[in-house]
């Protein structure tokens, strides 16, 4: 029995002047069917969805809607056609309310307040303006959206990257009950475990062609990766050589000490140390307090309460300088926080050496560049685009942002979610190299949303909730299943399975 | 039955000059100027010899430093309408008091008031975070009515131009403007700030991304202010030396017909005005383009109508020919 | 309510100060009347037309260096059509003029749709030409101007049913604004067109994947300053009788009046209201300066001081805010 795709693109290619962003790729959506589309960084996965969803026209191939050809040349067109997609940032105008951007996309307001109800979100007011609202609740309004106007395919990007655990269960409900009234959804993440909960087949993109389409059943993800990467790759604690370890004096001495800090509505009470020569995780749900725990560390944000010692001094920060000052640096999850997109790679590197009124003057060139050179090789960032930052991929450019402070010769490095959206093989460098720098003496705060990365990186795991912290794990019990446990604020030996690590009660597919 | 995509093919020579184009942004602009100087030379024959390239270079001169204020200020995404306004008013500073006082000392005077409208302008954009384009906007009114008030409390003692200022600003020995003397110091610093300095590595990179700067120490209201204030020494210099070319010491408005020529000539010669990209150099040719394309519309023998339809015209076509050029996209 | 009350504060703000300033008008020159508000507006009206321009293309994000060339133009060509031309004839220089300016705003947008160059080069840019078009149109000042359009905006309107002393405080000039203003805005406002005009200045990201057709309501909203330019045009020759080639200082004035009245320069939030008001209480602040026989070039100096520590006050403000 040969269904007909609801959609299928072939051949699809896309060049930027002699780039070629995506060379032959394809993906064929079966109706009711949740198909993730995967793929590493540069692979090519955003301009794919950006050609389907008629942001960008393709240089190449064909798109097929219900078995006709369809040319699609504006979101517009592609909402004709029944492809709604739902993006990473939300589309909401800022400055509009919610009823404005209703009527804006002819959006029907009765399913509209239904969805979101149904996404859980009870009470919301349609006059609150759209900047008002918080990010997660944004990300749902931008679904309930595309849900309302009732798309045949639902083009889902990162989904879940934002958002707490309670909406993304939500969400993920939704979706599994949308592929069965016979809807198509497209997913878009890096979630392995999302992915096997919910998709059916995946297709992988890698260097800007479809390599493979499989079935999702149990133990596919390695498959998957060895797809994406065209490798199979260890996924191990990464370790660091032993000959080449340098026993820093420093090591096990307490850098910085957080005593009952408080800063902001979400961050109430945390106390606990860094010591040097450590990779100390920070474990938190969305929201629990953990932006607002960097943005006090880095110097960003003022603390209305607590304190913070570095070295045993008690110190006040009132702006990144300050921090700095004292070798503390912040390597935000974002990085077009972080990046001069459109300067060279050199200068971003280079640019806490010029921040401070003493260093305006002459550059020492030949100085800088040993610095930046340095650190260039020791993060092994792909400098074929050097000219400007932009132009690299989404690893080399998180890269970047970490060599930076490296070439700083910081001490004490925060680091916030930094393996958000890169691929794999990049992620594995960056944690040798935290590994690394702990190895030196150095310490860093690993902020992650991935529960698996602590055991491959930390020493022991800090976990936040409430605005508190809640638990200390040492690494070795720091599992994904403890970690989340802890995160939820439920004390450590509790049997309970908890949210979307539960083994599925709905659905066949089980959890990995 | 999918179609394979083919590769993209041995790149073609056209795309190749455009490629060079684009990492040497510097180039069509020259062959611009070039093209143009010949194009005055075909209209007129016989027209283009030293003198004539010596006056060029004695006009360009000016507005090239005015230029300078915008490429460095919409390097942060900024922008300084207050420079011809501060120009004017060093310009007439100036002359009044050089009748009592002596010429260095008038100068020094003359210069002050441009610090305090940079150093204001640098407050309400760095620290108040007022968008430049008011702030300056602002200063700048303020700056013409103090000056017309200024005007009357001197206007019994007259106005005069140091011999020094004359001779910077029309003299011309062995062929070159004597401006040089002044003007290429002022742009080899101006370069070698922005290139070659971390103030100048600060100000591209307040100009593509603050917040990133904010994360790497860089205190914002610092930059801006010093930028500002530098900006408006420059202006006063300019206009220092632009009453020594015009000797209009007593026009209240010297400097005006410069104010949207100097953003013309900056945006002409590649810096964008969003921040970020840029430099002086190609500025400096933009100013040349300007001042050349004033001397072709004047030959032309065209109503000012036209001229001004003309200029405009032009102002827009190279600017869009050169973003086309230089953005692959 | 305190919604309503947070973004309409300004405005309320601005009103509030407008009346205190009238009231400061009466207490200094006591015999200020109905024709004294009636030559206020007639001076304001040219400067609200520029500020209305501006303000349009100001929500859409972008910025119209243009304004006051564009109102020369359109001056100096409706004078010289008027010119030794029958009165039934102005009937139809207006539409025509009305017309031109809607085809030479909507050349500016398409200008910076097509060459990619940021708005404020392309504005520079039609400055210039326009500058020089309408050189070309009318040399020096001249012209003329229909006896009925002109009429159209001296003297008063009596409200029918109400007492006489009240009635006469209604000059032509301010019915002509507010139904020229009210004509474009109000249906605009509520519209899908108005959204999108709102939404590519607030995100134009956002608002291109809502599937707003961008490039298109930057147009409109381009052709809409030109209109509004337009009319402040015909405004100039109806108060003056000629067209005068040379533009005058709106261009500085829309900027200021559009901050002033609470617009913000990045575009997206903001109405039409809050800057025609900012150019009554800055026109209001100039005559209360005369009537004090300040010294006129003060008053400049006082004007853009105003400008600045308002703006600078309003930005301390957004930056208070946007900290809690």
């Amino acid at each position: 029995m040969t269904t007909q795709p609801l959609l299928d693109a072939s051949g699809v290619a896309k060049n930027y002047g002699a780039v070629a962003a995506l060379r032959n790729a394809s993906l064929s959506v079966l109706p009711g069917e949740v198909h993730a589309l995967m793929g590493a960084n540069g692979a090519g996965k955003s301009t794919l969805v950006k050609i389907l969803t008629g942001a960008v026209k393709p240089s190449a191939g064909r798109v097929l809607i219900r078995g006709e050809t369809r040319a699609i040349h504006s979101p517009a067109e592609a909402r004709r056609a029944g492809l709604v997609p739902v993006y990473q940032e939300p589309s909401l105008i800022p400055d509009l309310d919610v009823a404005a951007n209703l009527r804006l996309t002819d959006t029907p307001l009765e399913p509209f307040m239904n969805w979101v109800r149904e996404l859980g979100v009870p009470d919301l007011d349609i006059r609150d303006t759209a900047r008002d609202i918080p990010l997660a609740v944004q990300r749902i309004l931008d679904l309930a959206r595309a849900l309302a106007v009732e798309p045949d395919v639902v083009l889902l990007d990162e989904m879940t990257a934002a958002l707490p655990a309670n909406l993304a269960e939500r969400v993920l409900d939704v979706v599994r009950r949308q592929s069965q009234t016979g809807r198509s959804v497209i997913f878009i993440s890096h979630r392995f475990v999302e992915i096997s909960a919910l998709c059916d087949r995946a297709t992988v993109l890698r260097d800007g062609a479809t390599v493979g389409v499989v079935d999702i059943a149990p133990g596919v993800e390695e498959q998957i990766v060895e797809l994406m990467l065209g490798a199979k790759i260890e996924k191990q604690r990464a370790s660091v050589r032993k000959s080449d370890a340098v026993e820093a004096a420093s090591a096990g001495t307490t850098r910085l000490a957080v005593r009952n800090l408080r800063v902001g509505t979400k961050l109430n009470d945390v106390s606990f140390e860094l010591r040097n020569g450590e990779v100390a995780g920070l474990i938190a749900l969305e929201g629990q307090g953990q932006d607002e725990l960097f943005g006090a560390l880095s110097g960003s944000v003022r603390p209305s309460g607590g304190t913070i010692e570095v070295d045993g001094q008690t110190l006040q920060f009132s702006h990144p300088k300050d921090a700095i000052g004292h070798g503390i640096a912040y390597v935000p999850g974002d990085r077009s926080e972080a990046l001069l997109m459109q300067r060279s790679v050199r200068e971003n590197i280079a640019l806490p050496f010029s921040a401070r009124f003493g260093r305006w003057g002459p550059i020492n060139m030949r100085q800088e560049q040993a610095r930046v050179v340095s650190a260039i090789q020791r993060l092994q960032i792909d400098t074929r685009a050097q000219r400007e930052v932009q132009r690299l991929s989404g690893g080399n450019q998180q890269k970047v942002t970490i060599a930076r402070w490296i070439a700083a010769d910081a001490r004490t490095i925060l680091c916030f979610d930094p393996t958000r959206g890169i691929d794999v093989g990049t992620k594995q460098e960056i944690y040798k190299l935290l590994r690394e720098l702990a190895g030196q003496g150095k310490s860093v705060l690993f902020y992650t949303s991935e529960l698996e990365e602590v055991q491959l990186v930390c020493d022991r795991a800090i976990v936040i909730f409430g605005g508190r912290v809640v638990d200390v794990l040492p690494v070795e019990i720091a599992d994904e299943a403890a970690l989340t446990r802890a995160a939820y604020g439920l004390p450590r030996g509790a049997q309970q399975d908890v949210g979307i690590l539960a083994d599925v009660s709905h659905g066949s597919v089980s959890a990995l | 039955m999918s179609e394979v995509a083919t590769l993209a093919p041995p790149v073609p020579l056209g795309r190749r000059i455009k490629r060079f184009m684009s990492d040497y942004p510097l180039v069509p602009l020259i062959i611009l100027l070039i093209l143009l100087v010949l194009l005055l030379q075909v209209l007129r024959p016989g027209i283009v010899n030293e003198r004539w390239i010596a006056n060029t270079v004695k006009f360009a001169i000016p507005l090239a430093i005015l230029a300078g204020c915008q490429t460095m200020t919409m390097l942060t995404g900024g922008i300084d309408l207050s420079v011809s306004t501060v120009a004017t008013m060093a310009a007439f500073i100036m002359a009044s008091q050089a009748v009592a006082y002596d010429p260095s000392v008038a100068i020094v005077i003359a210069l002050v008031p441009a610090v305090l409208i940079g150093l204001v302008n640098g407050i309400g954009v760095g620290i108040f975070r007022v968008h430049p384009l008011i702030m300056t906007l602002g200063t700048s009114l303020v700056g013409a009515g103090c000056l017309q008030v200024y005007q009357r409390t001197v206007i019994a003692s007259g106005t005069k131009i140091p011999d020094f200022l004359t001779w910077l600003g029309t003299g011309v020995t062995y062929g070159f403007p004597n401006a040089l003397v002044l003007f290429v110091p002022l742009a080899a610093l101006i370069i070698f700030i922005l290139n070659r300095t971390g103030f100048g590595r600060l100000l591209y990179a307040v100009g593509d991304n603050e917040k990133a700067t904010r994360l790497s120490g860089v205190l914002y209201a610092q930059v801006i202010i010093a930028l500002y204030v530098f900006s408006s020494l420059l202006a006063g210099i300019a206009g220092l030396l632009y009453v020594g070319l015009i000797k209009a010491p007593s026009s209240l408005s010297l400097a005006d017909p410069l104010m949207l020529p100097s953003v013309a000539a900056a945006v002409v010669g590649g810096t964008s005005i969003f921040g970020g990209r840029g430099g002086y150099t190609g500025t400096i040719i933009g100013a040349l383009i300007l001042t050349v394309l004033t001397t072709l519309l004047t030959i032309l023998q065209m109503p000012e109508g036209a001229r001004r339809i003309l200029f405009g015209a032009i102002v827009l076509l190279v600017t869009a020919a050169y973003l086309r050029i230089v953005e692959d996209r | 309510m305190t919604r309503f009350l947070r973004r309409q504060g300004w405005v309320a703000g601005l009103f509030v100060l407008f009346v205190a300033l009238l009231i400061v008008t009466k207490l200094i020159q006591p015999g200020y009347g109905t024709g004294d508000f009636g030559s206020l507006v007639r001076a304001v009206l040219p400067y609200a037309f520029a500020v209305a321009a501006q303000t349009v293309v100001v929500i859409a994000g972008g910025i119209d260096l243009s304004v006051a060339a564009m109102m020369a133009v359109t001056s100096v060509t409706a004078a010289a059509m008027m010119n030794g031309a029958s009165e039934e004839y102005a009937l139809l220089v207006v539409p025509f003029v009305l017309l031109m300016g809607l085809a030479l705003g909507a050349l500016n947008g398409i200008l910076i749709i097509v060459t990619r160059v940021p708005d404020i080069v392309v504005t520079l840019a039609t400055l210039f030409v326009l500058q020089g078009v309408a050189l070309l149109i009318l040399e020096a000042p001249g012209g003329a101007a229909a006896e009925w359009l002109k009429a159209t905006i001296v003297g008063t309107i009596p409200i029918p049913g109400s007492p006489e002393g009240i009635a006469a405080w209604v000059p032509k000039a301010l019915v002509l604004l507010i139904v020229c203003l009210c004509i474009v805005w109000i249906p605009l406002r509520r519209s899908k067109l108005g959204l999108s005009i709102y939404a590519i200045g607030s995100s134009e990201l956002a608002a291109f994947r809502s599937g707003v057709p961008v490039a298109r309501t930057k147009i409109v909203a381009y052709a809409l300053a030109g209109l509004f330019s337009a009319m402040g045009g015909l405004s100039l020759t109806m108060s003056t009788g000629i067209g005068a080639p040379i533009p005058g200082p709106y261009l500085l004035a829309s900027v200021a009046a559009v901050v002033l009245g609470g617009v913000v320069l990045g575009g997206g939030k903001g109405g039409l209201l809050g800057p025609i008001v900012a150019v009554f209480v800055l026109r209001l602040v100039r005559t209360d300066l005369t009537l004090l026989a300040v010294d006129p070039n003060v008053t400049s100096i006082i004007e853009g001081a105003i400008m600045v520590v308002v703006v600078m006050f309003g930005a301390f403000i957004a930056m208070r805010g946007r900290q809690s």
